[in-house]
């Protein structure tokens, strides 16, 4: 009998709510199982109340639900990785996959390192080897110039996978599987002590399905009205390239690229944006894209479907009035 | 107190070249710069040392030219460097890389906090930092972008994770790894630049860490996991339709395919 088997979904949550990436991971992880012929299981840490049941319906064929009301509604990285790596040491999964969330990207690196384990950061693609069944990380690295296929020497296999990369496993309420509850494990004198959260505005631009972008391109922080407005009449939010958000035209949840958010929208409308590949990085991906810049050889209109050649102060104003003329 | 800095040499991402038909970087296409996310993280304890006194040790892991870098942190504040090098590191993973940055860190011997960028633009795993911290069995505190205190006992800090902003507080000793938003690096001024060439740089190999360092743990040897491909994906190229004139004919052409896409929807 193989000592490690089947493919471990770490599922990531928030006041109980869980977050979609894990959805993302299962969908993948049922694929690779089948592959290899093992199980796809959960470990999910939180409160007794969250469903589990929902998981299962995801295509886990078994969770198990580290139960604890109260350490698991922080952050706390050291209180996570402990009770994480109790699991895995206990169920030994082939495979261990964690979203490349900024959580994620925080708790699987020491869960890795107290394992003596690989761990292959934000990949791309997975795939199981033929040959030896062995899983294939692929990840972009040197700042997405490159694509790395990588594998790990060490069992288990763990990596952490980009969100919004893969198609969320589909719901099927007549599928069934096992919940295990398990005891948590608590930290004597965390070193650690979250003090609070400061709630800001609650803006999320990775899930929007339209972003409406602006560079250096903007005057002035005023002139941000005519980018929300024409945001607001496609039923979408407004993105920001890098230089805006330093000079403080607008906060860092807007922004668009490497060092800030990756989103792949429906459409993307890059607004006097001359199109670094850093801020490429966070858009490229998007459906539909459409540029509106005065410099015919920006690199922005080298990755966009449709350019427009012109001043956005024009431009924006009259695309806002024929939207909404259309929409009348 | 004792502050350390762990940075690495990059190359300069702008002027990099990648050959498509080999599948291999050309590292030699380009220069080598500190990896951007360092100098925040170099300009964070330096910020520390003025503010309450401090040491501040740069520690890099490279072949003996990394040493430049070493000396350029210096001249933007440091107040030494150590150069971890040796042929048995080449080849190391992120497990093995760690493992070796943390050796070189316990053989200075006493410190408070490690700082880190968040990734190498090169690696841009963001996983080292982490890894460190479990070899050290010291805390860690990741993407910080602010500091509201730090002494000898702890550092309070304001961090953007878990779709959320908070303040965490951390007993020291620690390692925190900060992002692009936590300051504005300062550039050296010309005397330091010149002093910081004549510093010496101290290369630590097997031999002087072999007290904390396995050599089965470093390098290829240490590494748990195998590049097996470099792919190198063609720039993202699409169609283009450009409009260079009659705005208004641009945008009716543009409405037509926002309807036909449904992304306005038309009764």
């Amino acid at each position: 009998m193989k000592n490690y088997s089947g493919v471990m979904v770490f599922v990531e949550q928030k006041n109980k709510e869980i977050h979609r990436v894990s959805y993302e991971l299962l969908g993948k992880a049922r694929e690779l199982a089948d592959q290899i012929n093992e199980e796809v299981v959960c470990c999910l840490c939180g409160p007794s109340e969250i469903d589990a049941n929902e998981l299962i319906y995801r295509g886990a064929d078994k969770v198990f639900h580290v139960q604890d009301e109260e350490i698991f509604g922080n952050p706390e990285v050291m209180t996570y990785v402990e009770n994480i790596v109790k699991i895995i040491e206990e169920k030994k999964p082939e495979i261990c996959l964690f979203g490349a969330t900024s959580f994620g990207r925080s708790i699987a690196p020491r869960v890795a390192a107290t394992l003596k384990c690989g761990l292959t950061a934000d990949c791309t693609g997975l795939a199981i080897d033929e040959e030896d069944m062995k899983l294939v990380q692929i990840r972009p690295a040197f700042s997405e110039n490159i694509l790395a296929h990588i594998k790990s020497q060490y069992l288990p296999q763990m990596a952490t996978v980009r969100y919004k990369e893969f198609d969320e496993a589909k719901r099927d309420e007549s599928k069934t599987g096992e919940i295990i509850n398990f005891s948590s494990v608590k930290i004597k004198n965390n070193p650690i002590e979250v003090l609070e959260e400061i709630t800001e505005e609650v803006f999320n631009i990775t899930d929007a399905r339209v972003v409406v972008s602006a560079g250096k391109g903007l005057k002035s922080p005023e002139d941000f009205k005519m980018i929300e407005e024409l945001a607001a009449v496609l039923g979408g939010v407004v993105g920001s390239s890098r230089p805006l958000v330093e000079d403080g035209f607008i906060s860092k949840a807007h922004q668009v690229g490497y060092s800030g958010n990756r989103v792949k929208p429906n459409l993307y409308i890059a607004c006097g944006i001359s199109g670094a590949p850093q801020h490429q990085a966070g858009m490229k991906e998007a459906d539909m894209i459409l540029a509106i810049n005065s410099d015919p050889s920006a690199p922005i209109f080298n990755i966009a479907d449709y350019g427009i050649v012109g001043d956005i102060y024009e431009i924006v104003p009259q695309m806002i009035e024929k939207i909404k003329n259309k929409k009348a | 107190m004792r502050i350390i800095v762990l940075m690495k040499q990059v190359p300069d991402m702008e002027k990099v070249k990648f050959d498509r038909e080999k599948g291999v970087i050309d590292r030699k296409s380009a220069g080598t710069e500190i990896n951007p996310f360092d100098l925040n993280a170099l300009e964070a304890a330096v910020q520390i040392k003025e503010t309450r006194g401090a040491e501040v040790v740069a520690v890099c892991m490279g072949p003996p030219s990394a040493e430049v870098a070493l000396k350029e942190a210096i001249s933007r504040g440091a107040d030494r460097g150590i150069l971890l090098s040796d042929r048995k590191f080449g080849g190391s993973d992120v497990k093995a890389t760690a493992y070796t940055l943390a050796a070189g860190i316990k053989a200075i011997g006493e410190y408070d906090l490690v700082f880190a960028g968040i990734q190498t633009v090169d690696g841009d795993t963001g996983q080292v930092g982490a890894e460190v911290a479990q070899f050290l069995d010291i805390p860690h505190i990741y993407f910080v972008e602010k500091i509201v205190e730090a002494n000898e006992e702890s550092v309070t800090v304001v961090t953007d994770i878990w779709d959320g902003v908070y303040v965490k507080k951390m007993k020291l000793p620690g390692l925190v790894t900060v992002t692009k938003d936590i300051n504005s690096p300062r550039l050296p001024a010309f005397k330091d630049k010149m002093k910081s060439r004549k510093a010496v740089i101290p290369a630590w190999g097997m031999d002087e860490l072999a007290e904390f360092l396995d050599e089965t743990e470093t390098g290829r040897k240490g590494s748990a996991t195998m590049v097996k491909k470099i792919e190198v994906p063609k720039a993202v190229h699409r169609k283009g339709l450009l409009w260079r004139d009659n705005m208004d004919t641009a945008l009716n052409e543009f409405m037509d395919i926002l309807v036909d896409k449904k992304v306005i929807e038309v009764e």
